[in-house]
Order: C-alpha cells, then sequence, then structure tokens
C-alpha cells in the first residue's frame, strides 16, 4: 500500500531537461531534477521563477491551461508522465496536490471524502468511512470534526480547511505529495498546525513543497531546490541537502538569497 | 477619488434617486390598495378563492371566483420554469466548459437577443407557429401547453446568463483542485461546479419565475384565455395577467376593484419571491 515502505533508495519522480512554455514564453526550462522516494523537496526561489508551474506539471494539472506546452521527460516510478496514452486520472491519484487557498467542495465533510474515493472505484460504505477516519487522524482533524462530518465543509476554519484538503488526498494514498505554499494563507497558529503534520508524514511519503518561507524549508525539508529566474525564464540554479545548500551553497545567487539579501 | 468639495453634491443627486425610487414603489402599491379597497372592503379578498365563478360584473350577484385563473397561472409559471430550468442549466454549462471561445460569444449574443425581443413578438410567434403544432395534437391548441412553451423560451435568457455568471465565478482553484483528485471532466463539473454554485442556480430560477409570473401579453396570445380549471396541458387557461388585460378597458366599480385585486395578488408573489431570493443571499453572505 504504502511506496515508502520498501524503503528503495532510488528516486520516485524523476524530471529530465523539463521546459514549460505559456504560449510564447518560458515559465521554466531544462529542470532536470531527481526527487527522493519519502523524503521533502522543498522548492524554493522568488515568486515568477516557475516554482508553482514546475509543480503542476508533475500531475499534468497543466494541461488544463490551454496556452500552456510542456517539454522533456518526466518518470513516477516506471511511468511516462508526459506520455499521450498516460491515464491522468490514475495519474492524478498517485500523486496527490495540497493548493495555496484551502478549497474544500461546497458540500459535507463526508462527501468531501466520498466524491473522490468513489471517482476511484472505493464503492463500499464502511471502507469509505475507515479511509476518511484514518485520513482525517492523520491530519489530527478527526477529533475536532467526528461530530459534523454531515455539516457542510466550509463551515470550518482556514487551517481546518486547508487540514481536510490535506486528509482528502491523502484518503486517495497517493505516493507523492505536491504542496504549493500550502500555509501561506494561514494565521501562524494554523500554519504551524499544517507544518506539524507534513513532518508527521515525513518517510511515508514522497513531499514536494513550493515554500517562500526559507525558515519553514529548513525546518522540515530533508532537500531544498533553489529556482531562480532572469530574461529566459525559470531555471535550477542549485539543489541539494538541506543543511549543504543553506550553509554552503556553491553559487553566490544561492548564497545570497538563502541569507535573504535579495528575492 | 472625488475630491472631498464634491461629495455632498454627489450623495445628495445618489441620495434622491434611490428615495425618488423608493417613494415610486411606494406610490404604486399604495394605489393598487387604494384600487383594490372597494371590493375589500364590501366583500373581502378571500372571495378571490372562495367564490364559484367569475361574474364581478354582474349588477344582482356578482361574483369573484378567481381559482381557474390563480390556477392558471401556477401551473403555466411553474411549467414555464420546470421547461427552461434544465435547459439553461445545460445550456451554461455548455458554454462555460464546452464551447470553444468564438461559439461561446456567438451563443451569448443570440441569448442576449433573445432576451431583448418583445413579448408580444413571442407571443405573436406561438400563436401563429406553436398553437397550430399543438392544434394537430389536440385541440383546440391555444392552451396551457402554448403558454408552458412560449413562457419557458421567454424566460431562458435570464436562467442561462444568471447561471452562466454563476458558474464563471466559481474560483479556478476549486476546478483545479477536483482535477488534482483526479476527478474526471464531467464530474468535476456536475459534482463539484454545479453544487457549488446551487444558490445562485436558485436566485436564477426565482427571477424567472417572478418573470412568468407578471408576464401577460404573449400568454395572452397562446392560452386560449377560458375561465376554466385546467384538467389537461391541452386545456385552454386564463392567466390572472391577462384576465387584468383583457377586462380592465370596459371593467368599471367592483368589477375594476377586483381586478386590482388580483393585481395585489400578482404583487403579493412577487413580493414572495423577491424575499425568497433575499434569503437565499443572505446566506451566501454569512
Amino acid at each position: 500500500m504504502n511506496s515508502c515502505a520498501d524503503d528503495c533508495p532510488c528516486a520516485a519522480m524523476t524530471t529530465e531537461k523539463l521546459t514549460l512554455h505559456y504560449g510564447a514564453t518560458a515559465a521554466f526550462r531544462d529542470v532536470s531534477l531527481e526527487i527522493p522516494r519519502c523524503e521533502i523537496t522543498a522548492l524554493i526561489g522568488p515568486s515568477g521563477c516557475g516554482k508553482t508551474s514546475f509543480l503542476s506539471s508533475l500531475n499534468r494539472l497543466t494541461d488544463l491551461v490551454p496556452s500552456c506546452r510542456v517539454t522533456g521527460r518526466i518518470t513516477l516510478g516506471d511511468l511516462e508522465v508526459l506520455a499521450p496514452d498516460t491515464n491522468v486520472v490514475a495519474l492524478r491519484r498517485r500523486i496527490g496536490m495540497i493548493f495555496q487557498k484551502p478549497n474544500p467542495f461546497a458540500f459535507s465533510i463526508a462527501k468531501n471524502f466520498a466524491l473522490p474515493l468513489r471517482e476511484h472505484g472505493v464503492r463500499e460504505h464502511a471502507e469509505i468511512e475507515q479511509r476518511t477516519e484514518a485520513a482525517l487522524r492523520d491530519v489530527g482533524l478527526w477529533d475536532e470534526v467526528r461530530d459534523r462530518l454531515r455539516r457542510s465543509a466550509r463551515t470550518l476554519s482556514g487551517g481546518q480547511q486547508q487540514r481536510l484538503c490535506l486528509a482528502r488526498a491523502l484518503a486517495l494514498e497517493p505516493e507523492v505529495l505536491l504542496l504549493d505554499e500550502p500555509c501561506s494563507a494561514l494565521d501562524p497558529i494554523s500554519s504551524a498546525k499544517v507544518e506539524d503534520h507534513l513532518q508527521s508524514l515525513k518517510g511515508r511519503f514522497t513531499v514536494v513543497i513550493v515554500t517562500h518561507n526559507l525558515a519553514q524549508a529548513r525546518r522540515i525539508a530533508d532537500r531544498v531546490v533553489f529556482f531562480w529566474a532572469d530574461e529566459s525564464g525559470g531555471r535550477v540554479v542549485e539543489s541539494g541537502p538541506v543543511d549543504a545548500l543553506f550553509e554552503d551553497a556553491i553559487d553566490p545567487l544561492t548564497q545570497a538569497y538563502v541569507r535573504g539579501q535579495h528575492g | 477619488m472625488t475630491p472631498r468639495s464634491d461629495r455632498p453634491v454627489a450623495l445628495f443627486v445618489l441620495r434622491s434617486c434611490a428615495l425618488g425610487t423608493i417613494t415610486i414603489l411606494v406610490l404604486i402599491v399604495a394605489f393598487v390598495v387604494g384600487e383594490s379597497v372597494d371590493v375589500l372592503r364590501n366583500a373581502g379578498l378571500s372571495r378571490l378563492w372562495t367564490d364559484p365563478t367569475w361574474h364581478p360584473a354582474s349588477k344582482t350577484n356578482p361574483t369573484f371566483g378567481a381559482v381557474p385563473m390563480i390556477v392558471g397561472t401556477l401551473f403555466a409559471t411553474a411549467g414555464a420554469v420546470v421547461v427552461a430550468l434544465p435547459l439553461g442549466l445545460l445550456c451554461a454549462v455548455f458554454v462555460n466548459y464546452h464551447a470553444t471561445h468564438t461559439l461561446r460569444r456567438l451563443v451569448n449574443g443570440v441569448i442576449e437577443l433573445l432576451a431583448g425581443i418583445p413579448s408580444v413578438v413571442y407571443g405573436l410567434w406561438g400563436l401563429t407557429t406553436l398553437v397550430p403544432i399543438i392544434a394537430m395534437i389536440r385541440g383546440p391548441g391555444t392552451s396551457l401547453l402554448a403558454g408552458i412553451l412560449v413562457l419557458a423560451l421567454m424566460i431562458l435568457p435570464t436562467i442561462v446568463l444568471l447561471i452562466d455568471q454563476a458558474l464563471r465565478e466559481q474560483p479556478a482553484e476549486l476546478a483545479l483542485s477536483a482535477a488534482a483528485l483526479g476527478l474526471s471532466k464531467s464530474r468535476i463539473i456536475w459534482s463539484v461546479l454545479v453544487p457549488s454554485a446551487w444558490r445562485s442556480i436558485g436566485t436564477a430560477s426565482l427571477l424567472a419565475t417572478a418573470r412568468a409570473l407578471g408576464e401577460t401579453m404573449a400568454v395572452l396570445l397562446v392560452c386560449g384565455n377560458a375561465i376554466k380549471t385546467p384538467t389537461s396541458l391541452f386545456d385552454s387557461v386564463r392567466t390572472l395577467t391577462a384576465n387584468i388585460a383583457l377586462e380592465m378597458a370596459y371593467a368599471m366599480d367592483t368589477h375594476r376593484s377586483a381586478l386590482f385585486a388580483s393585481g395585489l395578488l400578482l404583487l403579493g408573489l412577487v413580493g414572495l419571491l423577491i424575499a425568497g431570493i433575499e434569503l437565499l443571499e443572505r446566506r451566501v453572505r454569512t
């Protein structure tokens, strides 16, 4: 069930010379990365350097943007993500994604889980309930909502909504979780709670998180990828283990950025 | 930003406009109530539904039974909404999620044009085209069904435009997050986006209902106007609005007053619908 149980040292996902264009403009170019299994990889860098676009290309959410063109190669295990015959519905079951703003669906908490689970073939009521509960426990929301699973998910606070979205993704038992600044729209206390639960997921899922909060990246990430944008679009300047990148970055751009000198 | 010195003037103008609008509305309601007083005092509003027949002009024993017309109005209105709502929803979903940009603009243009056609033209079209077709199935042709279809066509633009706007206002992230959970396109549309807009869809239906309730000219032309409670879709019916338009020209005294009372009834129904819309909107804000 869990991809991290076998402790395989190989990368969960890789990209090779990945380039993304919106119309004629490149969002990022030639990104070749290995995303290690069961670790947290943080993408840092100034706004507009292609981090979010990179994240969305990994589960082919970029397919939904009409002018968007992705070239290069992405693999998830043996799967060629960008191949035209790849089943994107199945792909997105394996790769969960959480957005900047929490967006629970406008119906009950229970149905927020039941809808995607049913879509992916989980039909039995008991299994839906059991997976909902397990996912809600994983994000520490179960005790807060167990008595109001029939209430609208939009009645929850912002922080609770974001944890609900995280749980909704976890209920599908994905291999990889993509997080696009999941804490940036939350107050510090809610943000800390979400971050705590991300920490607790470490080792169970492969996580890729975009964050503008360098302290957060340093606290939770195993590896850090530094994006930077110049005239020709975004690119990866440097990547490596979190301590190496924050303590002895090789590139002067990285050194300056992690010291908070620009960006 | 407006310079500070201009504000009192602007404020005065705006306030006067708002007050003027309210005053006119209050005066209209007061006028309708005033004109109804005769029949309300001498007969009572309840005779509109307790009297067996509609003979308001009788010198000896006037009766004010408007039940056939109330039923006709409600059936025509409800029927039109039942026909137009699913069509409008499908149309709005199509232009939002399936149509190309050009097709979308074309459809929207046509719909806006449809909204601008005078109601008498709809009536004429119904009378010359729709009624003969219905007559081929079952006579006389001028019928409740003809009224429902013409009304449905007339309220369709309101429904499409309002639902289209509601769907367009859904945050883009909602569709993205649904797609990221691996939901198919049709599932995203029908299980996530349309339910999120249900309040606006409710508002659209209520506004369309109010429009259908008040429509006069088109239904007058196609419904046949027999004062008889309909027992089938092919029966001729008269709506309250058509009745007012048909009889006001020669109505006098109590008869005239009874027509105003039926107008008051319509006003009350529309008032209820507006209150319903207000309730829906209030729940959106909280």
